[in-house]
Protein backbone atom coordinates (compact mmCIF):
# COMPACT_ATOMS: atom_id res chain seq x y z
CA UNK A 1 0.00 0.00 0.00
CA UNK A 2 1.18 3.70 -0.61
CA UNK A 3 2.64 5.85 2.15
CA UNK A 4 0.31 8.68 0.77
CA UNK A 5 -2.76 8.84 -1.37
CA UNK A 6 -4.29 12.05 -2.05
CA UNK A 7 -7.55 11.92 -3.81
CA UNK A 8 -9.16 14.98 -6.22
CA UNK A 9 -7.71 17.42 -3.79
CA UNK A 10 -9.49 20.83 -4.27
CA UNK A 11 -8.65 24.37 -2.99
CA UNK A 12 -9.46 27.60 -3.45
CA UNK A 13 -8.87 30.52 -2.20
CA UNK A 14 -11.86 32.77 -2.64
CA UNK A 15 -12.33 32.83 -5.93
CA UNK A 16 -9.48 31.56 -7.24
CA UNK A 17 -9.05 27.71 -7.65
CA UNK A 18 -5.64 27.06 -6.08
CA UNK A 19 -5.79 23.03 -6.75
CA UNK A 20 -7.87 21.52 -8.97
CA UNK A 21 -8.16 17.89 -8.26
CA UNK A 22 -5.08 16.76 -7.71
CA UNK A 23 -4.31 13.16 -7.34
CA UNK A 24 -0.87 11.87 -5.88
CA UNK A 25 0.23 8.66 -5.05
CA UNK A 26 4.08 8.33 -3.14
CA UNK A 27 4.76 4.95 -2.08
CA UNK A 28 6.94 4.15 1.00
CA UNK A 29 10.20 5.37 0.71
CA UNK A 30 9.87 7.27 -2.33
CA UNK A 31 11.38 10.62 -2.46
CA UNK A 32 9.25 13.03 -4.72
CA UNK A 33 10.51 16.66 -6.05
CA UNK A 34 7.37 19.07 -6.82
CA UNK A 35 8.56 21.61 -9.13
CA UNK A 36 6.75 24.26 -10.79
CA UNK A 37 6.44 28.47 -11.28
CA UNK A 38 5.01 30.36 -8.18
CA UNK A 39 1.09 30.23 -7.94
CA UNK A 40 1.22 26.52 -9.64
CA UNK A 41 -0.03 25.24 -6.18
CA UNK A 42 2.72 23.25 -5.07
CA UNK A 43 2.90 24.81 -1.90
CA UNK A 44 -0.74 24.63 -1.10
CA UNK A 45 -0.51 20.81 -2.19
CA UNK A 46 2.20 20.39 0.41
CA UNK A 47 0.20 22.41 3.28
CA UNK A 48 -2.95 20.21 2.77
CA UNK A 49 -1.02 17.07 3.11
CA UNK A 50 -0.13 18.36 6.76
CA UNK A 51 -3.83 19.85 7.11
CA UNK A 52 -1.93 23.20 7.92
CA UNK A 53 -4.79 24.83 4.99
CA UNK A 54 -8.27 23.07 4.87
CA UNK A 55 -9.03 21.66 1.89
CA UNK A 56 -12.25 22.29 -0.07
CA UNK A 57 -12.50 18.90 -1.77
CA UNK A 58 -10.91 15.77 -1.75
CA UNK A 59 -9.46 13.46 0.73
CA UNK A 60 -5.55 12.27 2.21
CA UNK A 61 -4.32 9.54 3.93
CA UNK A 62 -1.29 8.86 5.07
CA UNK A 63 -0.26 5.38 6.21
CA UNK A 64 -4.03 4.50 8.18
CA UNK A 65 -5.01 8.30 8.67
CA UNK A 66 -7.46 9.42 6.52
CA UNK A 67 -8.79 12.79 6.37
CA UNK A 68 -11.87 14.17 4.55
CA UNK A 69 -11.53 17.23 2.34
CA UNK A 70 -15.64 17.35 2.59
CA UNK A 71 -15.92 17.57 6.11
CA UNK A 72 -14.76 20.61 8.75
CA UNK A 73 -11.47 19.63 9.87
CA UNK A 74 -12.74 20.94 13.45
CA UNK A 75 -15.15 17.56 12.91
CA UNK A 76 -11.88 15.17 12.65
CA UNK A 77 -9.57 16.98 15.11
CA UNK A 78 -8.18 13.66 16.01
CA UNK A 79 -7.60 12.17 12.59
CA UNK A 80 -5.92 15.81 11.97
CA UNK A 81 -3.44 15.44 15.06
CA UNK A 82 -2.84 12.02 14.65
CA UNK A 83 -1.94 13.03 10.53
CA UNK A 84 0.27 15.75 11.76
CA UNK A 85 2.04 13.03 14.42
CA UNK A 86 3.24 10.82 10.96
CA UNK A 87 4.01 14.01 8.83
CA UNK A 88 7.01 16.13 9.44
CA UNK A 89 7.30 19.70 8.06
CA UNK A 90 10.15 22.12 7.57
CA UNK A 91 8.89 25.42 6.55
CA UNK A 92 10.29 27.84 4.00
CA UNK A 93 10.96 30.28 7.07
CA UNK A 94 11.74 27.37 9.61
CA UNK A 95 9.47 28.41 12.43
CA UNK A 96 12.15 27.63 14.90
CA UNK A 97 10.19 28.36 18.59
CA UNK A 98 12.74 31.54 19.36
CA UNK A 99 12.21 31.04 22.93
CA UNK A 100 13.76 27.50 23.07
CA UNK A 101 17.23 26.46 22.43
CA UNK A 102 18.09 24.18 19.66
CA UNK A 103 17.89 21.13 22.19
CA UNK A 104 14.26 22.75 23.22
CA UNK A 105 12.97 23.21 19.89
CA UNK A 106 13.72 19.46 19.24
CA UNK A 107 12.21 17.72 22.58
CA UNK A 108 9.23 19.87 22.58
CA UNK A 109 6.98 17.93 19.94
CA UNK A 110 8.60 14.58 21.97
CA UNK A 111 7.56 15.96 25.24
CA UNK A 112 4.24 17.48 24.88
CA UNK A 113 2.58 15.63 22.16
CA UNK A 114 3.92 12.23 22.62
CA UNK A 115 4.36 12.37 26.50
CA UNK A 116 7.84 10.88 26.40
CA UNK A 117 10.28 11.86 29.49
CA UNK A 118 12.36 14.74 29.20
CA UNK A 119 15.41 12.73 29.94
CA UNK A 120 14.28 10.35 27.14
CA UNK A 121 13.28 12.93 24.31
CA UNK A 122 16.60 14.43 25.10
CA UNK A 123 19.05 11.95 24.41
CA UNK A 124 16.95 11.38 21.33
CA UNK A 125 17.05 14.78 20.42
CA UNK A 126 20.84 14.83 21.19
CA UNK A 127 21.04 12.37 18.38
CA UNK A 128 18.86 14.03 15.79
CA UNK A 129 20.85 17.35 16.05
CA UNK A 130 23.80 15.23 15.99
CA UNK A 131 22.48 13.29 12.90
CA UNK A 132 22.05 17.53 11.49
CA UNK A 133 25.62 18.29 12.33
CA UNK A 134 24.65 20.80 14.82
CA UNK A 135 25.42 18.41 18.27
CA UNK A 136 27.64 21.25 19.52
CA UNK A 137 24.77 23.76 18.83
CA UNK A 138 22.35 22.16 21.58
CA UNK A 139 22.02 24.88 23.97
CA UNK A 140 22.07 27.95 21.71
CA UNK A 141 18.69 29.70 20.63
CA UNK A 142 17.53 30.13 17.01
CA UNK A 143 18.83 34.66 17.45
CA UNK A 144 22.19 33.17 17.47
CA UNK A 145 22.40 30.13 14.75
CA UNK A 146 22.59 30.90 11.00
CA UNK A 147 19.90 30.66 8.30
CA UNK A 148 21.25 26.93 7.56
CA UNK A 149 21.44 26.03 11.08
CA UNK A 150 18.23 27.29 11.77
CA UNK A 151 17.05 25.15 9.28
CA UNK A 152 18.91 22.06 10.07
CA UNK A 153 17.31 22.45 13.57
CA UNK A 154 14.06 22.33 12.04
CA UNK A 155 14.87 19.49 10.60
CA UNK A 156 15.57 17.81 13.52
CA UNK A 157 12.90 18.79 15.20
CA UNK A 158 10.83 17.24 12.69
CA UNK A 159 12.91 13.69 12.74
CA UNK A 160 12.62 13.57 16.68
CA UNK A 161 8.77 12.97 15.84
CA UNK A 162 9.76 9.93 13.98
CA UNK A 163 7.16 10.86 11.03
CA UNK A 164 6.48 8.18 8.62
CA UNK A 165 6.47 11.43 5.96
CA UNK A 166 8.93 14.31 5.64
CA UNK A 167 7.36 17.17 4.08
CA UNK A 168 9.77 20.65 2.76
CA UNK A 169 8.17 23.30 1.25
CA UNK A 170 11.30 25.32 -0.51
CA UNK A 171 13.44 24.42 1.91
CA UNK A 172 16.44 26.39 1.25
CA UNK A 173 14.58 29.49 -0.57
CA UNK A 174 15.21 31.85 2.43
CA UNK A 175 18.98 31.12 2.62
CA UNK A 176 21.77 33.09 1.79
CA UNK A 177 23.28 30.85 -1.47
CA UNK A 178 26.36 30.02 0.24
CA UNK A 179 24.03 28.28 3.41
CA UNK A 180 22.11 26.33 0.69
CA UNK A 181 24.58 23.21 0.49
CA UNK A 182 24.58 22.24 4.09
CA UNK A 183 20.81 22.25 3.88
CA UNK A 184 20.44 20.06 1.13
CA UNK A 185 23.01 17.59 2.21
CA UNK A 186 21.27 16.53 5.57
CA UNK A 187 18.17 16.00 3.05
CA UNK A 188 20.12 14.00 0.63
CA UNK A 189 21.06 12.26 3.79
CA UNK A 190 17.64 11.41 4.46
CA UNK A 191 17.07 10.37 1.06
CA UNK A 192 19.80 7.85 0.90
CA UNK A 193 17.81 6.39 3.69
CA UNK A 194 14.95 5.67 1.49
CA UNK A 195 12.75 8.24 3.83
CA UNK A 196 8.92 8.72 2.17
CA UNK A 197 9.61 12.66 1.48
CA UNK A 198 7.76 15.04 -0.38
CA UNK A 199 9.83 18.32 -1.53
CA UNK A 200 8.75 21.27 -3.18
CA UNK A 201 11.98 23.05 -4.43
CA UNK A 202 13.13 25.24 -6.82
CA UNK A 203 16.65 23.51 -6.69
CA UNK A 204 16.67 21.52 -10.26
CA UNK A 205 20.11 19.86 -9.96
CA UNK A 206 18.98 18.91 -6.15
CA UNK A 207 15.66 17.56 -8.02
CA UNK A 208 17.44 15.69 -10.80
CA UNK A 209 19.65 14.36 -8.08
CA UNK A 210 17.85 13.18 -5.28
CA UNK A 211 14.04 12.61 -6.50
CA UNK A 212 12.77 9.45 -7.60
CA UNK A 213 9.81 11.07 -9.29
CA UNK A 214 9.07 14.72 -10.00
CA UNK A 215 5.84 16.42 -10.47
CA UNK A 216 5.48 19.41 -12.60
CA UNK A 217 2.46 21.91 -11.79
CA UNK A 218 1.04 24.45 -13.15
CA UNK A 219 -2.46 26.42 -12.40
CA UNK A 220 -3.32 23.89 -9.61
CA UNK A 221 -3.03 20.60 -11.36
CA UNK A 222 -0.23 17.83 -12.05
CA UNK A 223 0.70 18.75 -15.34
CA UNK A 224 3.69 15.95 -16.24
CA UNK A 225 5.33 13.80 -13.93
CA UNK A 226 8.11 11.21 -14.21
CA UNK A 227 11.22 9.08 -13.19
CA UNK A 228 13.76 12.19 -12.42
CA UNK A 229 16.20 11.56 -14.66
CA UNK A 230 14.48 11.03 -17.79
CA UNK A 231 12.31 14.04 -16.48
CA UNK A 232 14.65 16.48 -16.83
CA UNK A 233 16.50 15.46 -19.65
CA UNK A 234 13.52 14.60 -22.33
CA UNK A 235 10.26 16.08 -20.86
CA UNK A 236 7.14 15.02 -22.80
CA UNK A 237 4.98 18.08 -22.18
CA UNK A 238 5.29 21.57 -23.87
CA UNK A 239 4.44 23.29 -20.35
CA UNK A 240 7.18 21.65 -18.92
CA UNK A 241 9.53 22.15 -21.74
CA UNK A 242 9.02 25.98 -21.62
CA UNK A 243 9.22 26.33 -17.44
CA UNK A 244 12.66 24.19 -18.09
CA UNK A 245 13.99 26.40 -20.70
CA UNK A 246 12.81 29.69 -19.12
CA UNK A 247 15.09 28.17 -15.39
CA UNK A 248 17.97 27.53 -18.02
CA UNK A 249 17.49 30.68 -19.75
CA UNK A 250 17.49 32.60 -16.04
CA UNK B 1 11.83 70.46 62.21
CA UNK B 2 11.85 68.35 65.19
CA UNK B 3 8.18 68.75 65.03
CA UNK B 4 7.75 67.67 61.17
CA UNK B 5 9.66 64.45 62.42
CA UNK B 6 8.09 64.20 65.38
CA UNK B 7 4.65 63.79 64.06
CA UNK B 8 6.20 61.71 61.32
CA UNK B 9 7.26 59.42 63.56
CA UNK B 10 3.88 59.00 65.12
CA UNK B 11 2.34 59.08 61.43
CA UNK B 12 4.36 56.08 60.39
CA UNK B 13 2.88 53.08 61.45
CA UNK B 14 -0.95 54.30 59.96
CA UNK B 15 0.59 55.33 57.28
CA UNK B 16 2.71 52.19 56.76
CA UNK B 17 -0.51 49.91 57.54
CA UNK B 18 -2.23 52.15 54.95
CA UNK B 19 0.98 51.13 52.53
CA UNK B 20 -0.02 47.44 53.20
CA UNK B 21 -3.54 47.76 52.17
CA UNK B 22 -2.18 49.66 49.05
CA UNK B 23 0.08 47.17 47.64
CA UNK B 24 -2.45 44.26 48.42
CA UNK B 25 -5.13 46.28 46.16
CA UNK B 26 -2.52 46.42 43.43
CA UNK B 27 -0.84 43.11 43.46
CA UNK B 28 -4.48 41.21 43.92
CA UNK B 29 -6.24 43.91 41.37
CA UNK B 30 -3.56 43.16 38.72
CA UNK B 31 -3.34 39.36 39.28
CA UNK B 32 -7.13 39.20 38.99
CA UNK B 33 -7.35 41.36 36.30
CA UNK B 34 -4.84 39.58 34.14
CA UNK B 35 -6.81 36.25 34.60
CA UNK B 36 -9.71 38.39 33.40
CA UNK B 37 -7.83 39.65 31.17
CA UNK B 38 -6.51 36.83 29.00
CA UNK B 39 -10.16 35.37 29.55
CA UNK B 40 -11.32 38.57 27.51
CA UNK B 41 -8.44 38.28 25.00
CA UNK B 42 -9.05 34.65 24.29
CA UNK B 43 -13.13 35.70 23.66
CA UNK B 44 -11.99 39.08 21.24
CA UNK B 45 -9.83 36.71 19.41
CA UNK B 46 -12.37 34.11 18.91
CA UNK B 47 -14.18 33.38 15.39
CA UNK B 48 -17.42 33.58 16.78
CA UNK B 49 -19.49 36.79 17.46
CA UNK B 50 -21.08 35.41 20.23
CA UNK B 51 -17.91 35.49 22.22
CA UNK B 52 -16.25 38.30 20.35
CA UNK B 53 -18.58 41.10 21.02
CA UNK B 54 -19.50 40.99 24.56
CA UNK B 55 -15.90 41.32 25.06
CA UNK B 56 -15.72 44.34 22.95
CA UNK B 57 -18.96 46.05 24.66
CA UNK B 58 -17.28 45.27 28.16
CA UNK B 59 -13.77 46.96 27.22
CA UNK B 60 -15.10 49.82 25.32
CA UNK B 61 -17.51 50.54 28.58
CA UNK B 62 -14.92 50.07 31.06
CA UNK B 63 -12.01 52.12 29.14
CA UNK B 64 -14.82 54.61 28.42
CA UNK B 65 -15.68 55.44 32.25
CA UNK B 66 -13.70 56.47 35.28
CA UNK B 67 -12.32 54.58 37.57
CA UNK B 68 -13.42 56.54 40.45
CA UNK B 69 -17.40 56.14 38.80
CA UNK B 70 -17.05 52.33 38.66
CA UNK B 71 -15.74 52.19 42.25
CA UNK B 72 -19.41 54.65 43.33
CA UNK B 73 -21.11 52.35 41.22
CA UNK B 74 -19.76 48.66 42.91
CA UNK B 75 -19.82 50.10 46.52
CA UNK B 76 -22.95 52.31 46.53
CA UNK B 77 -24.87 51.65 43.89
CA UNK B 78 -25.17 47.45 44.37
CA UNK B 79 -26.58 47.66 47.80
CA UNK B 80 -29.27 49.77 45.91
CA UNK B 81 -29.88 46.13 43.94
CA UNK B 82 -29.40 43.91 46.96
CA UNK B 83 -25.62 43.60 46.87
CA UNK B 84 -23.89 45.16 49.89
CA UNK B 85 -19.71 44.52 49.85
CA UNK B 86 -17.33 45.67 52.73
CA UNK B 87 -15.25 48.59 51.17
CA UNK B 88 -11.99 45.88 50.25
CA UNK B 89 -14.18 44.27 48.40
CA UNK B 90 -15.77 46.08 46.57
CA UNK B 91 -12.23 48.09 45.69
CA UNK B 92 -10.80 44.50 44.47
CA UNK B 93 -13.35 44.10 42.45
CA UNK B 94 -13.27 47.60 41.26
CA UNK B 95 -9.83 47.61 40.25
CA UNK B 96 -9.30 43.57 39.14
CA UNK B 97 -12.71 44.76 36.01
CA UNK B 98 -10.88 47.90 35.37
CA UNK B 99 -7.30 46.01 34.94
CA UNK B 100 -9.00 43.12 32.96
CA UNK B 101 -10.04 45.40 30.32
CA UNK B 102 -6.92 47.18 29.74
CA UNK B 103 -4.76 43.77 30.22
CA UNK B 104 -7.04 42.45 27.63
CA UNK B 105 -6.58 45.22 24.99
CA UNK B 106 -2.44 44.34 25.56
CA UNK B 107 -2.34 40.92 25.52
CA UNK B 108 -5.26 40.51 22.76
CA UNK B 109 -2.45 43.21 20.95
CA UNK B 110 0.59 40.74 21.76
CA UNK B 111 -0.85 37.35 20.97
CA UNK B 112 -1.78 38.71 17.59
CA UNK B 113 1.63 40.10 16.99
CA UNK B 114 2.90 36.38 17.07
CA UNK B 115 3.75 35.14 13.56
CA UNK B 116 1.38 32.71 11.85
CA UNK B 117 4.38 30.53 11.25
CA UNK B 118 4.40 29.48 15.00
CA UNK B 119 0.95 28.59 15.23
CA UNK B 120 1.55 26.29 12.57
CA UNK B 121 5.48 24.98 13.69
CA UNK B 122 3.40 24.18 17.09
CA UNK B 123 0.37 22.11 14.74
CA UNK B 124 2.93 20.47 12.19
CA UNK B 125 4.51 18.31 15.24
CA UNK B 126 1.01 17.40 16.56
CA UNK B 127 0.04 20.34 19.11
CA UNK B 128 -3.36 21.12 19.52
CA UNK B 129 -4.39 24.41 19.75
CA UNK B 130 -4.14 24.90 24.33
CA UNK B 131 -0.56 23.21 23.84
CA UNK B 132 0.36 25.84 21.48
CA UNK B 133 -1.21 28.78 23.09
CA UNK B 134 0.38 27.58 26.46
CA UNK B 135 3.91 26.54 25.34
CA UNK B 136 4.37 28.01 22.01
CA UNK B 137 2.28 31.89 22.27
CA UNK B 138 1.99 33.09 25.48
CA UNK B 139 5.66 32.87 26.22
CA UNK B 140 6.50 34.52 23.33
CA UNK B 141 3.30 37.28 24.03
CA UNK B 142 4.12 37.82 27.78
CA UNK B 143 7.58 38.67 26.54
CA UNK B 144 6.01 41.30 23.81
CA UNK B 145 3.34 42.54 26.85
CA UNK B 146 5.65 43.33 29.27
CA UNK B 147 6.21 46.61 29.42
CA UNK B 148 2.60 47.92 29.04
CA UNK B 149 1.82 46.00 31.17
CA UNK B 150 4.32 47.38 33.50
CA UNK B 151 2.96 50.23 32.88
CA UNK B 152 -0.34 49.29 33.67
CA UNK B 153 0.53 48.16 37.38
CA UNK B 154 2.44 51.48 37.69
CA UNK B 155 -1.21 53.35 37.27
CA UNK B 156 -2.56 50.91 39.44
CA UNK B 157 -0.41 51.43 42.19
CA UNK B 158 -1.20 54.87 42.03
CA UNK B 159 -4.82 54.35 41.17
CA UNK B 160 -5.82 52.95 44.15
CA UNK B 161 -5.96 55.79 46.28
CA UNK B 162 -9.06 56.22 45.03
CA UNK B 163 -10.17 53.44 46.87
CA UNK B 164 -10.25 56.07 49.80
CA UNK B 165 -13.93 57.61 48.49
CA UNK B 166 -15.02 54.63 49.56
CA UNK B 167 -13.60 54.47 52.60
CA UNK B 168 -10.39 51.22 52.16
CA UNK B 169 -7.83 52.36 55.07
CA UNK B 170 -5.48 52.32 52.40
CA UNK B 171 -2.04 54.86 52.18
CA UNK B 172 -3.89 58.21 51.18
CA UNK B 173 -7.00 57.46 53.07
CA UNK B 174 -4.62 57.20 55.96
CA UNK B 175 -3.09 60.80 55.50
CA UNK B 176 -6.07 62.26 55.10
CA UNK B 177 -7.51 60.59 58.59
CA UNK B 178 -3.96 61.85 60.17
CA UNK B 179 -4.17 65.41 58.68
CA UNK B 180 -7.68 65.76 59.51
CA UNK B 181 -6.32 65.03 63.27
CA UNK B 182 -2.84 66.81 62.80
CA UNK B 183 -3.39 69.57 60.46
CA UNK B 184 -0.14 68.57 59.39
CA UNK B 185 -1.32 68.81 55.44
CA UNK B 186 1.69 69.47 53.69
CA UNK B 187 4.17 67.02 55.82
CA UNK B 188 1.16 64.06 55.39
CA UNK B 189 0.65 64.59 51.54
CA UNK B 190 4.19 64.51 50.69
CA UNK B 191 5.20 61.68 53.07
CA UNK B 192 1.93 59.32 51.22
CA UNK B 193 3.29 61.01 47.71
CA UNK B 194 6.70 59.40 48.64
CA UNK B 195 5.76 56.12 49.71
CA UNK B 196 3.86 56.04 46.63
CA UNK B 197 6.80 56.87 44.97
CA UNK B 198 9.08 54.59 46.72
CA UNK B 199 6.26 51.39 45.92
CA UNK B 200 6.34 52.35 41.74
CA UNK B 201 9.81 52.64 41.50
CA UNK B 202 10.01 48.93 43.01
CA UNK B 203 7.51 47.77 40.99
CA UNK B 204 9.25 48.96 37.80
CA UNK B 205 12.63 47.21 39.14
CA UNK B 206 10.74 44.39 39.34
CA UNK B 207 9.42 44.64 36.22
CA UNK B 208 12.52 45.08 34.42
CA UNK B 209 14.20 42.37 35.99
CA UNK B 210 11.38 40.63 34.64
CA UNK B 211 11.23 41.77 31.06
CA UNK B 212 15.28 41.07 31.35
CA UNK B 213 14.74 37.60 32.33
CA UNK B 214 11.98 37.05 29.37
CA UNK B 215 14.05 38.32 26.52
CA UNK B 216 17.62 36.43 28.21
CA UNK B 217 17.17 34.50 24.61
CA UNK B 218 16.90 37.40 22.32
CA UNK B 219 20.44 38.50 23.29
CA UNK B 220 22.98 37.23 21.11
Amino acid sequence: MSMIEATGLTKRFGETVVLDGVDLTVDKGEVVAVIGPSGSGKTTLLRLLNCLETPDGGSIRVGAITVEGDRPLSRQKAAVRALRQHVGFVFQTFNLFPHRTALGNVTEGPVVVKGSSRAEAEQKGRDVLTRVGLAEKADAYPASLSGGQQQRVAIARALAMEPDVLLFDEPTSALDPELVGEVLAVIRGLAAEHRTMVIVTHEMAFARDVADRVIFMEGGRIVEQGPAKPFFDNPQEQRTQRFLARLRAG
Amino acid sequence: MDGVLASLAQAAPFLLKGAAYTVVLSIGGMACGLVLGFLLALMRLSPLKLLRWPARVYVSFIRGTPLLVQLFIIYYGLPQAGIRLDPIPSALIGFSLNMAAYTSEILRGAIASIDRGQWEASYSIGMTPAQTMRRTILPQAARVALPALGNSFVSLVKDTSLAATIQVPELFRQAQLITARTYEVFTMYLAAAALYWVLSTALSWGQHRMEARATRHVRV
